[in-house]
C-alpha cells in the first residue's frame, strides 16, 4: 500500500529546483491545448520563445508587463506570509491608480521632485485602505478575509466606473469614460527611448529588495513569518497577532496599490476600467511560485509575464487564443501546490504486512 | 411607480426565483463540500465550466438535460481535482481552490474561444423555456411566479429537498456531516474519511457547475466572458449566512434574489438621482454585510480546513 511520509529538511537546492521544475511542467503541458487547437507545437514554443525574446522592444515589452506583476506579487507574498488571504490585490491595485490620479492628474502642482513621491503615497494609501477594511473585518468580526477581499474587488471595479463617468472624468476624451491624464511631473521616467519600459521596474526591483531585507532582517519581519507559522504560538509568544494582521494588510494593499500607480503613471497615463488584465490575481500565482520569497517574486514575475506576451505573441501568429496565456499560468499554480507536495513528502510502496509500516 | 408596487408586480417575483436559483446551486455545492471539512474556492470557476460545458453541449446538438447532465459532469471532475490535492495530499485548500477557479475559468474560455472563433455576437440556444403546468399555473399570483419558471429551477428547488434528506434523514448525512467536524471518530467507526470527503466535494462541484449551467441555458441562451460576475463567491458568503443547512441556504438564495430584483427596479425609479453603479454594487456590499452579521456566531463545521490524513505524518 502507499505510505506517505516526511522528507525531512528541504535543501535550498530543492525549494529552488521545485518552482522552476513545476514551471517547466506547467510550460509542457500546454502541448494539450495546443494540439487541441490544432496548432502545431515546436513552432508554437519557438513563436513563445521569440515573441519575448527576439527582439529589444518585446523583450522591454516583457519587463514592462512583469512591474505590475513584481508590485502584486510582493503584496500576495508578504500577507500570505502572515496568513493573511490577500485575495483584493486587483481592487487595491486600482484604488491606487484612482489616487495617483486624484492627486496627480492637475489638482496638484509642483515640481517632479515632489509629485511623484506625492503620487506614489497617495497610491500606497488608497491600497492600504483597500485592505485595511477587510482586515479590520476580521479581526473584530472574524469575518474571513478571502471572500470580503474578494466581494471588494468588484465593488472597487463598479466604483472606478462610477468615478470615471463622475469625479474623475477627463472632459476632454470626447465622452469616453477616462481619467485625466497623470501630469508631466508626476510621470514616472521612461527607461529607453522608444520603448515602453519605464522607472516603475526600478522602483519594483527596489521594493523587492526592501521587502526581502525588511521580512528576513527586522523584527517586524520577524513578527509576520511567525504568525503565520503559528498564531497561537505567537501569541503566546507577546506577538499581537492583531496587530501584526492589520499591519501587514497595510502594506500588502499598498504595495498592490503601487502596482495601479506604476500602470497609470509610468505607462498609460490616465485610467480606464480596463486597465489591469488581473493582476492582482496573477500575483497570487506568482508569490506561490515564488514560494513567498520576495527575490523569488522578482523571478516568478518575469516568468509569468513572459507567458503572457509569448502567448499573445504565438496568439497573434498562429491563431490559437490566447486563453492559452491564463491556461499555463493556471497551470503552474497548481503545478508549484503539487510540486510543494513532493518537496515535502516521498511516496513509499510497502507490503501491506510490512513491518514497521 | 410607488416603491410598495415593486413588491406588488408579479414580475419582481418571478425574477427573485430566477436570480436565486443558481445561486441556490452554489450554495448547496458550497454546503457540501464546506460540511465534509472542504472549503472549495474553485466555485467560481466551476460555475463557468458548468455554464460553458452545458452550453456547448446543448450547441453542438444535444438535449438540454444531456448538457445539464454534462455540465454537472464537468463540475465534478474539477471537484474530483481539488478533492485529490486537498484531501489525501492535504494541501492549501485556499491555494488549491484558487487554483482551481483560474483553471477552470481559463480551460472554459479557451475551449470556448477554440471551438468558435470570434463572432461579432455569441451564438445562441434554446435554451429551457418557462414550463406552463397546466392546472397550477393558473393560480392567481402564485401561478405565474411558482409554477412558470424553467425545469432547471425546479431542479433547484428538487435539490434543496434531496440535499437536506439526505444530511438530516442517512446514514450517509450523518458520516459526511461526521466528518466535518471530528474525521478521527468517522475513522475509528471503521469508515473512509477520504472518501467520504472526496465524494462531498465531487458531488458538491457538480451541483456548482449546475448554477453556471443555469446562467447559460435558462436565464439567458448564450455564454459570455465574465458572466458569473462573482456568483460563485457569493455563494460562498451565502453559505455561512445559511449556517450550512439547505433550508436556510434556500432562504438566504431567495433574499438574495429579492434584493437584487429590488435594486434593478429601484434603479429605473431613482436612476435620475442616485448613479447606476450604486446599484450594481449592492449585491457584493449585502454579501459583505450578511457574512460580517453571522461571523461571529457562526459555527463551522469543526474540522473545516484541516487536512486529515491516514497513519501519521
Amino acid at each position: 500500500m502507499m505510505v506517505i511520509e516526511p522528507r525531512g529538511v528541504i535543501s535550498r537546492r530543492m525549494q529552488v529546483a521545485i518552482p522552476v521544475i513545476s514551471a517547466l511542467v506547467a510550460l509542457a503541458l500546454a502541448a494539450l491545448p495546443l494540439t487541441f487547437a490544432g496548432a502545431p507545437v515546436l513552432p508554437a514554443y519557438r513563436e513563445m520563445f521569440t515573441g519575448v525574446f527576439g527582439s529589444m522592444f518585446s523583450f522591454t515589452e516583457m519587463l514592462t508587463r512583469a512591474t505590475p506583476l513584481i508590485f502584486t506579487g510582493l503584496a500576495a507574498a508578504l500577507a500570505f506570509r502572515a496568513r493573511l488571504w490577500n485575495i483584493g490585490a486587483e481592487g487595491q491595485l486600482y484604488l491606487g491608480a484612482m489616487g495617483a490620479v486624484a492627486v496627480g492628474s492637475g489638482a496638484i502642482g509642483g515640481p517632479a521632485i515632489v509629485m511623484i513621491p506625492l503620487v506614489l503615497l497617495a497610491g500606497m494609501l488608497a491600497g492600504a485602505a483597500g485592505m485595511l477594511g477587510p482586515a479590520l473585518l476580521k479581526t473584530r468580526f472574524g469575518a474571513d478575509e478571502v471572500v470580503t477581499s474578494l466581494l471588494l474587488n468588484f465593488i472597487i471595479l463598479i466604483f472606478v466606473q462610477m468615478m470615471l463617468e463622475g469625479a474623475l472624468k477627463d472632459p476632454m476624451s470626447m465622452g469616453w469614460p477616462q481619467s485625466r491624464p497623470i501630469v508631466d511631473e508626476a510621470a514616472l521616467p521612461k527607461l529607453l527611448p522608444r520603448m515602453r519600459i519605464h522607472a516603475g521596474l526600478i522602483l519594483a526591483l527596489v521594493t523587492a529588495v526592501i521587502a526581502h531585507i525588511a521580512l528576513t532582517k527586522t523584527t517586524w519581519g520577524f513578527r509576520i513569518r511567525a504568525v503565520g507559522e503559528n498564531a497561537a504560538a505567537a501569541r503566546h509568544a507577546g506577538i499581537s497577532v492583531n496587530r501584526t494582521l492589520l499591519g501587514v494588510a497595510c502594506i500588502s494593499g499598498a504595495l498592490a496599490g503601487l502596482a495601479g500607480v506604476s500602470e497609470v503613471a509610468g505607462l498609460k497615463g490616465y485610467l480606464t476600467t480596463d486597465l489591469s488584465p488581473g493582476y492582482g490575481y496573477s500575483g497570487i500565482v506568482v508569490a506561490m511560485l515564488a514560494g513567498l520569497s520576495p527575490i523569488g517574486v522578482v523571478i516568478a514575475a518575469l516568468y509569468v509575464a513572459s507567458v503572457f506576451v509569448g502567448a499573445d505573441s504565438m496568439s497573434r501568429a498562429m491563431g490559437v487564443s490566447s486563453f492559452l496565456a491564463d491556461l499555463v499560468v493556471a497551470m503552474s499554480l497548481i503545478s508549484v501546490l503539487v510540486g510543494g507536495f513532493f518537496a515535502r513528502y516521498r511516496i513509499r510502496f510497502r507490503s501491506k504486512s510490512g513491518a514497521g509500516a | 411607480m410607488d416603491l410598495l408596487d415593486i413588491f406588488l408586480n408579479q414580475s419582481f417575483w418571478v425574477a427573485s426565483l430566477r436570480i436565486a436559483t443558481p445561486l441556490i446551486f452554489g450554495v448547496l455545492g458550497a454546503l457540501l463540500c464546506e460540511r465534509a471539512g472542504v472549503l472549495n474556492l474553485g466555485i467560481e470557476g466551476i460555475f463557468v465550466v458548468g455554464a460553458m460545458v452545458g452550453w456547448m453541449s446543448v450547441y453542438a446538438g444535444a438535449p438540454l438535460w444531456l448538457g445539464v447532465i454534462a455540465a454537472a459532469a464537468s463540475g465534478g471532475l474539477f471537484g474530483l481535482f481539488h478533492a485529490i490535492l486537498t484531501v489525501p495530499l492535504g494541501l492549501s485548500q485556499h491555494v488549491s481552490g484558487l487554483g482551481i477557479t483560474l483553471f477552470a475559468t481559463s480551460a472554459a474560455s479557451f475551449l470556448y474561444r477554440t471551438m468558435l472563433p470570434d463572432v461579432s455576437s455569441p451564438p445562441r440556444i434554446t435554451a429551457f423555456q418557462p414550463m406552463d403546468v397546466p392546472f397550477l399555473s393558473d393560480i392567481p399570483f402564485l401561478g405565474p411566479v411558482v409554477f412558470q419558471q424553467t425545469a432547471m429551477t425546479w431542479l433547484a428547488l428538487i435539490m434543496v429537498a434531496v440535499v437536506w434528506w439526505v444530511m438530516d434523514r442517512t446514514p450517509l448525512g450523518v458520516a459526511l456531516k461526521a466528518v466535518g467536524d471530528n474525521p478521527d471518530a468517522v475513522n475509528a467507526q471503521g469508515l473512509s474519511v477520504y472518501k467520504l470527503r472526496i465524494g462531498a466535494v465531487v458531488a458538491g462541484s457538480a451541483l456548482m457547475a449546475l448554477g453556471g449551467a443555469f446562467l447559460t441555458m435558462s436565464a439567458f441562451d448564450a455564454f459570455f466572458f465574465g458572466m458569473v460576475n462573482g456568483r460563485g463567491w457569493i455563494c460562498i458568503a451565502l453559505v455561512i449566512f445559511a449556517s450550512w443547512r439547505p433550508g436556510k441556504a434556500l432562504l438566504g438564495a431567495l433574499l438574495f434574489g429579492m434584493f437584487d430584483a429590488f435594486q434593478v427596479r429601484l434603479q429605473t425609479e431613482a436612476g435620475a438621482i442616485v448613479p447606476s453603479q450604486i446599484f450594481l454594487m449592492a449585491p457584493y456590499v449585502l454579501s459583505i454585510i450578511a457574512l460580517v452579521i453571522v461571523a461571529r456566531r457562526a459555527e463551522y463545521p469543526r474540522a473545516l480546513l484541516q487536512p486529515w490524513f491516514k497513519g501519521h505524518r
